[in-house]
């Protein structure tokens, strides 16, 4: 899932300005599992963006909504009737949702509250890490399940380099090597000789090379 | 006239609410000013509960639990001192003051104890002055979560 954490609330504050009726929309997606952006969030924000308001002696209204999703056009429709009542929409979807919302509602201002960081996991509850840069291009099938991209943090497809020291990176020691993991995991496979074979060097032109990326399904598209 | 502060304290049935319990029975005084909530846990504390005193008017929330270690549910009181350090982090960007949220620990047998805190709170809360200002906070305006509704 997408994982993000609710930005600074003095930036929040600082984005949403002098506006006085605003609509505070979370989302039921990937910010709900992660404690980011889903309907307990609304209510803590809102609550918290009011009493720092009046504490300022300047009220806020805070309409809360947590829409099913926000990247999908069918699920914004629900603001449609009364956002035009409001100073703008408070997002605490992920940037795709936050993007979504201003493509759809032209008129109205739309604000990040969250910052979105990565594709991840729940390793526990309140422990999210990352798993996949989305490069485009999986090469999992090559690395017993390990991603090379997100797990080595220079990205090697042969590794380790150097800088891996007692199954540790080195750029931190709570960060284990990405290599060492996927030479771990291969050896419990018993497939210890996938390692041999030398990966060429990677098409990254399904990564973020050429601009923003697109996927047409031609047998859903209507 | 001196401000008249009020206080939610939110109280875990094991033992702050029978402390409280205990010191009525010993006819010690407190104030009050504490409006004691019933939790069968701290470690039911949310921070929205936090954050809903305050916006219905409390100037300050106190939350009492076991003491550490003996938690009837382990690790309750814990996870309530994490989220009252959160809330705490939060009043203070917000200009509330980290002071008007507390978590003590006392057992069920410390009734003299609960009368002290609940007293030395509410004399914190008082020198703190209105959270909110002179205006009172209005809840009525806010709005609910509409699928909620």
């Amino acid at each position: 899932m997408i994982i993000g954490e609710q930005k600074p609330i003095e930036q929040i504050l600082e984005m949403i300005g002098d506006a006085r009726r605003i609509v505070l929309a979370g989302c039921r997606g990937c910010v709900t599992v992660c404690s980011a952006g889903g309907e307990k969030e609304v209510g803590i924000l809102a609550s918290v963006l009011r009493l720092a308001r009046e504490k300022a002696q300047n009220p806020i209204e805070i309409r809360e909504v947590a829409l099913e999703r926000q990247c999908d056009p069918e699920y914004l429709e629900p603001l449609r009737p009364y956002l035009d009542e409001y100073d703008g929409v408070l997002s605490i979807a992920c940037g795709a949702g936050v993007q979504f919302v201003a493509e759809h509602y032209k008129k109205n201002m739309v604000w990040p509250g969250l910052n979105t960081n990565f594709i991840g996991v729940t390793e526990k509850q309140g422990v999210w890490t990352e798993r996949c840069q989305s490069c485009g291009d999986c090469v999992l099938h090559l690395t017993g399940g390990i991603c090379p991209v997100t797990r080595c943090s220079k990205s090697l497809f042969n590794g380790p380099c150097g800088g891996s020291s007692d199954g540790k990176c080195e750029i931190s020691k709570d960060v284990p090597c990405g290599w060492q993991l996927i030479y771990d995991r291969l050896e419990a496979l018993g497939r210890l000789e996938m390692l041999e074979a030398v990966i060429p060097a990677k098409d990254w032109s399904t990564s973020r090379d050429g601009g923003p990326r697109k996927i047409i399904r031609e047998d859903l598209a209507v | 006239m001196s401000f008249d502060p009020k206080i939610v304290a939110i109280c875990c049935r094991y033992c702050a609410y029978s402390a409280a319990d205990l010191a009525g029975s010993m006819r010690l005084q407190y104030p009050d000013n504490l409006r004691i909530i019933l939790v069968p846990c701290t470690g039911k504390t949310d921070l929205q509960y936090i954050l809903t005193s305050m916006e219905s008017g409390a100037d300050g929330v106190m939350i009492a639990g076991c003491l550490e270690g003996n938690c009837h549910f382990e690790i309750g009181n814990f996870r309530a001192r994490r989220r009252v350090e959160r809330a705490k982090v939060l009043f203070e960007r917000i200009g509330l003051g980290a002071e008007r949220i507390e978590m003590y620990n006392l057992s069920a047998g410390m009734g003299t104890t609960f009368a002290r805190i609940a007293g030395e709170f509410t004399e914190r809360i008082r020198s703190l002055g209105p959270a909110l200002g002179a205006r009172p906070p209005e809840p009525g305006a806010t709005t609910t979560l509409e699928e909620r509704k």
